[in-house]
């Protein structure tokens, strides 16, 4: 992944914002479809993403759940790569999430301090700002690049899927969050955000592995209820969710998932869809033909 | 509050000491219970493990599915009125059933925390075809779901080979054991 460029045709007068890129694993393998569009929407809004060099797995739900050690040292490893001064932005909740608890832990503890400041050999950035893809949006003015918002994503039915991971843990329970931020975005580009309750429970995560069954009873029911309230489409925004409501779902004809970048991207004009739309295991094509929002 | 007497809270004080939490604030009001969406794959409902740790259960608390079917995913602690961290005592109770090594009740789920973490030991990141085949023969049991991971492979979904960082040196330090 090369920077982007920052290049904008539109001579919007917008500020050009930096940040420091985390993609994660799951955006950097089964969900490179999420990457490159979340690429493209930055560098459509003039936002700069710097890839934190040689980023390392934040160890995700494995290494909490059986190596309380490395649970707390790969995430130290990635703050201890964040440039200081930009703020640290991260794609995958579930990343965020093991990120940030971190981060506020050394903040909070003076020995994971020292401990912090002896692994990596250098002062602990107290300053350092760790958000989530979802705060762009609080940042920048998508009127300034579009015209005529309202008409990109005209009557598209999306239910928005948060999943659980943005649903903070108690240690995390007073930081920012985002409910609302997808219902919020899509009404202003047109779509008709549907409502249904579903919208932040968990997608089984690794049980679609462990426990393929009770996975599928939960994607299911998320889906289920989706189209039940009326939804052509759910949106998520993160990549390990979007994949198990693909791989797990076993009802008959179900409604595409769609990463949220895809539909900021498309409704900002990027022509790449032809990239990202053969890698989904339902396809999104002939709704949004259907919608007018493609062609040919 | 609770407040025990006898040799119960030996469990009760070590694992309050390893998460960090202390769940004695328990009202045992059954909101982790009613909002578990993976409840229906455990023995003991979340609150009930709670009681089985103030109780110093210790075989139980730690024998039990319950802290392994428990992804972490926060509904729990999220509607607690008391706030208790729930997911963070099961990670403890999970480090304590490993550590004494008594009889794993869900070892597929720690077969694959162990491929996950194998492939991060090897290349600092994840490689999820790796973790899938590695899985499947420790289970010994190639065939099954077959279908989804042909179709994960013709969606390019699973990478063939995995990305690596750099700084090989930082990983070893990461996982090294005192």
């Amino acid at each position: 992944m090369k920077k982007s460029s920052g290049k904008n045709e539109r001579n919007s007068g917008s500020e050009k914002l930096t940040f420091s890129f985390f993609p994660g694993c799951s955006l950097n393998a089964s969900g490179h479809e999420n990457t490159m569009s979340l690429l493209k929407f930055c560098d459509s809004v003039n936002i700069e993403l710097i890839e934190l060099e040689d980023w390392n797995c934040c160890g995700s739900s494995s290494a909490h759940s059986i190596d309380h050690d490395a649970a707390e040292k790969l995430p130290m490893r990635n703050i201890s790569l964040a440039t200081k001064g930009i703020p640290l932005m991260i794609a995958c909740p579930s990343c965020l999430i093991r990120m940030k608890s971190t981060y506020l832990k050394i903040k909070r503890d003076k020995v994971l301090k020292q401990k912090y400041e002896a692994l990596w050999e250098k002062p602990f950035d107290e300053d350092l700002e760790i958000v989530h893809f979802f705060e762009v949006m609080n940042r920048i003015r998508l009127e300034d690049y579009i015209d005529q918002p309202g008409e990109k994503l005209k009557h598209l039915k999306v239910a928005p899927y948060y999943g659980c991971m943005l649903s903070m843990p108690p240690d995390l329970r007073f930081e920012k969050n985002y409910y609302g931020i997808m219902e919020q975005t899509l009404k202003r580009l047109g779509a008709d955000p549907i409502s249904f309750g579903y919208g932040k429970q968990c997608c089984g995560t690794y049980l679609s592995v462990a426990k393929p069954k009770v996975a599928q009873k939960v994607v299911n029911e998320i889906i289920f209820k989706a189209m039940e309230a009326g939804a052509e489409c759910l949106v998520t925004a993160c990549s390990m969710c979007h994949l198990n409501l693909e791989i797990r779902c076993s009802l008959e004809n179900p409604i595409p998932v769609l990463h949220f970048s895809e539909l900021l991207s498309m409704a900002l004009g990027a022509q790449d869809q032809k990239k990202w739309f053969p890698r989904h295991i339902v396809d999104p094509v002939p709704l949004l033909k259907k919608r007018g929002l493609i062609v040919s | 509050m609770i407040h025990l007497n006898g040799d119960q809270h030996v469990l009760n004080d070590e694992i309050k000491a390893r998460s960090g939490i202390d769940y004695n604030s328990c009202l045992h009001c059954k909101t982790c219970a009613n909002g578990c969406p993976f409840i229906a794959g455990m023995d003991y409902a979340p609150h009930a493990v709670l009681r089985l740790v103030q109780f110093g259960m210790e075989d139980e608390a730690l024998n039990c599915s319950t802290i392994w079917v428990c992804v972490g995913c926060n509904t729990c602690s999220s509607g607690c009125p008391m706030a208790i961290d729930i997911p963070a005592v099961m990670d403890s109770l999970r480090h304590k059933a490993i550590e004494k090594g008594v009889k794993i009740a869900e070892p597929d789920i720690l077969n694959f925390h162990t491929q996950v973490l194998n492939t991060v030991k090897k290349y600092g990141r994840t490689h999820k075809l790796e973790i899938m085949m590695r899985y499947k023969f420790q289970k010994m049991d190639l065939l099954s779901d077959m279908g989804v991971g042909l179709k994960m492979l013709k969606k390019r979904k699973l990478d063939l080979t995995p990305s690596k960082i750099q700084d090989k040196k930082a990983i070893e330090k990461i996982f090294r054991k005192k």
